[in-house]
């Protein structure tokens, strides 16, 4: 076994990427991310990578795309409000079809909010965050292993699928440390016969664009996008799930809240109750079979979330609103505890809020 | 089972993380399931500081202790601010140099470390906090003295060894403090 060292959240991130081999590191310093950028610019000098602090998060996306379209491993990290900064880039890279990999370690907002952890992006990540039809392939880890793990997954279904990936963390899981190990990193290849890469006068010239001034055209790029996302849909759907089996109330979190809430449900199960979790690790593709299947078994279900109530409307939808879906929730940089956690159990099983 | 959760706080510059990234690093090498999560942002600034440790035979869940078996505090608001949280029967660790106040509860175990002067006298001025582990790990079985300067020689940097002997001077007066 590899050895087990401790990292935090954030570095775990940065070195895994770079364990993926990615060599191009684009960014712009904000709280609670940073680490990120300071290990990107201590390791990639030293590995002929390429590290840059552009002069805004808008300059450093941009980079991105440019990277990505030349067929590089890219990414960038930033924080919520940064995030946002970003969304023209990533939909541009999104209507290019080219694969980059995006971190988001969430505080809360809206506005420049603060900067402790949020998880109010949910929205803006799984269902646009830039203009117009795309998506992103979001993995929300709930450990600092996890930071490591989904980060090469992250690279590899980039790459795969020709789109975008973010990890969508919070300031919790980047900040805190835990013991880590890379064994089990695993990097795929793909080819990327569009890349740009210079013709040598043998080939006809790639165009990586995201203009297409016919609508034809562009509607049918559209369909052909959205047939991509439909294979990402059937295949990559991750998820994990705890006392399950018999589970009379499902609690639904993802992130540092299904950490809290794994901690509620025990508590739940030494008083009697029948409590257990389902956490998406993907939240898009959301785990939609597994929560309808659940709907079949469970009498509520409880949404926890460090937001205002956001996946809560995608339990709605995959349950088809077949049992009651109860929120509970703390925001603007708060965490529910897990006795609050299980008081919301509690009233679950009474059938209120 | 067991799982010790420990709540370490005082000003920003005490070293409140570093004392914490000693036990996780303890922990760690003892086999154990561990995390380490500290406050960040303006705390970290001059204001206050805290750090949770916690350290288990399972897997840890909630990184967020509300209700910390083991307190050490080595400032007054930071007592002030977490005695009530500590569950009965629990520690609570008071820097005596900086903290006048007793603790006001019947239902756990309060030791009381004269650590900012200890370090002073010792001649490892920035050292309190390592005194205060010292006496943490005295007191803490489990987690026991052995394999101490493994630990510290695992946190400072090869390029400072000299700071492995002062960090053992201060874990061991803190381990042999009496008072």
């Amino acid at each position: 076994m590899a050895e087990r060292i401790l990292m935090k959240g954030n570095e775990a991130i940065a070195e895994a990427a770079i364990q993926a081999g990615c060599r191009h590191y684009f960014g712009y310093p904000i709280t609670p991310q940073t680490e990120i950028a300071a290990y990107m610019a201590k390791k990639m000098p030293k590995i002929g990578g390429v590290f840059l602090q552009a002069e805004s998060e808008i300059a450093s996306i941009n980079m991105v795309y440019g990277a990505a379209a030349a067929g590089m491993r890219v990414m960038t990290s930033s924080s919520s409000p940064g995030i946002s900064l970003k969304g023209e880039g990533l939909s541009y890279i999104a209507g290019s079809d080219v694969p980059a990999f995006v971190v988001n370690v969430q505080r809360g907002g809206p506005g420049l909010g603060g900067i402790q952890p949020s998880q109010s992006d949910y929205f803006q990540s799984t269902k646009g965050g830039g203009h117009g039809d795309y998506r992103m392939i979001v993995l929300a880890p709930a450990s600092v292993q996890e930071m490591a793990s989904l980060t090469v997954k992250g690279f590899n279904l980039a790459d795969k699928y020709s789109m975008l990936s973010m990890i969508l963390a919070d300031g919790t899981i980047g900040q805190m440390m835990e013991p880590i190990s890379f064994e089990d990193v695993a990097v795929e290849h793909y080819p990327k016969p569009w890349a740009l890469t210079g013709t040598e006068g043998k080939r006809k010239h790639n165009i990586v664009n995201s203009l297409y001034l016919n609508p034809e055209v562009l509607e049918q790029k559209n369909f052909e996008r959205y047939e991509k996302y439909k294979a990402v849909e059937a295949s990559e759907v991750l998820y994990e799930t705890y006392m399950m089996d018999d589970a009379e109330i499902g609690v639904a979190a993802f992130g540092i809240a299904a950490r809290v809430a794994k901690n509620a449900v025990a508590a739940a199960r030494a008083e009697g109750i029948k409590a257990g979790l389902i956490r998406p690790i993907t939240l898009w593709p959301f785990p939609k079979q597994v929560l309808k299947d659940a709907a079949e078994q469970v009498k509520a279900f409880v949404s926890v979330e460090l937001n205002m109530g956001q996946m809560i409307e995608d339990i709605r939808l995959a349950t088809e609103c077949r049992r009651p879906v109860t929120l509970c929730n703390r925001a603007g940089g708060m965490i529910p505890s897990p006795e609050q956690v299980l008081q919301s159990i509690h009233a679950a099983v009474k059938g209120g809020n | 089972m067991k799982t010790t959760q420990i709540l370490i706080a005082g000003f920003g510059g005490q070293g409140i993380l570093f004392a914490g990234k000693f036990l996780a690093y303890k922990g760690l090498l003892e086999d154990l399931q561990v995390s380490w999560l500290p406050s960040y942002g303006p705390e970290m600034r001059g204001g206050t500081a805290n750090c949770s440790v916690i350290l288990s035979d399972d897997p840890v869940g909630s990184p967020i202790i509300t209700r910390p078996d083991v307190l050490i505090v080595m400032n007054l608001p930071s007592l002030q601010k977490y005695v009530d949280a500590v569950v009965p029967g629990g520690q609570i660790y008071v820097d005596s140099t900086l903290i006048d106040e007793k603790v006001r509860r019947a239902d756990v175990t309060a030791y009381y470390i004269p650590a900012t002067q200890m370090a002073k006298d010792a001649g490892v001025g920035t050292l309190a906090n390592m005194i205060m582990m010292g006496h943490v790990l005295k007191n803490n079985p489990e987690l026991s003295f052995e394999g101490t300067e493994v630990t510290v020689q695992k946190m400072v940097s090869a390029k400072k060894p000299e700071l492995v002997g002062l960090n053992m001077k201060a874990l061991e007066a803190g381990r042999d403090y009496a008072g």
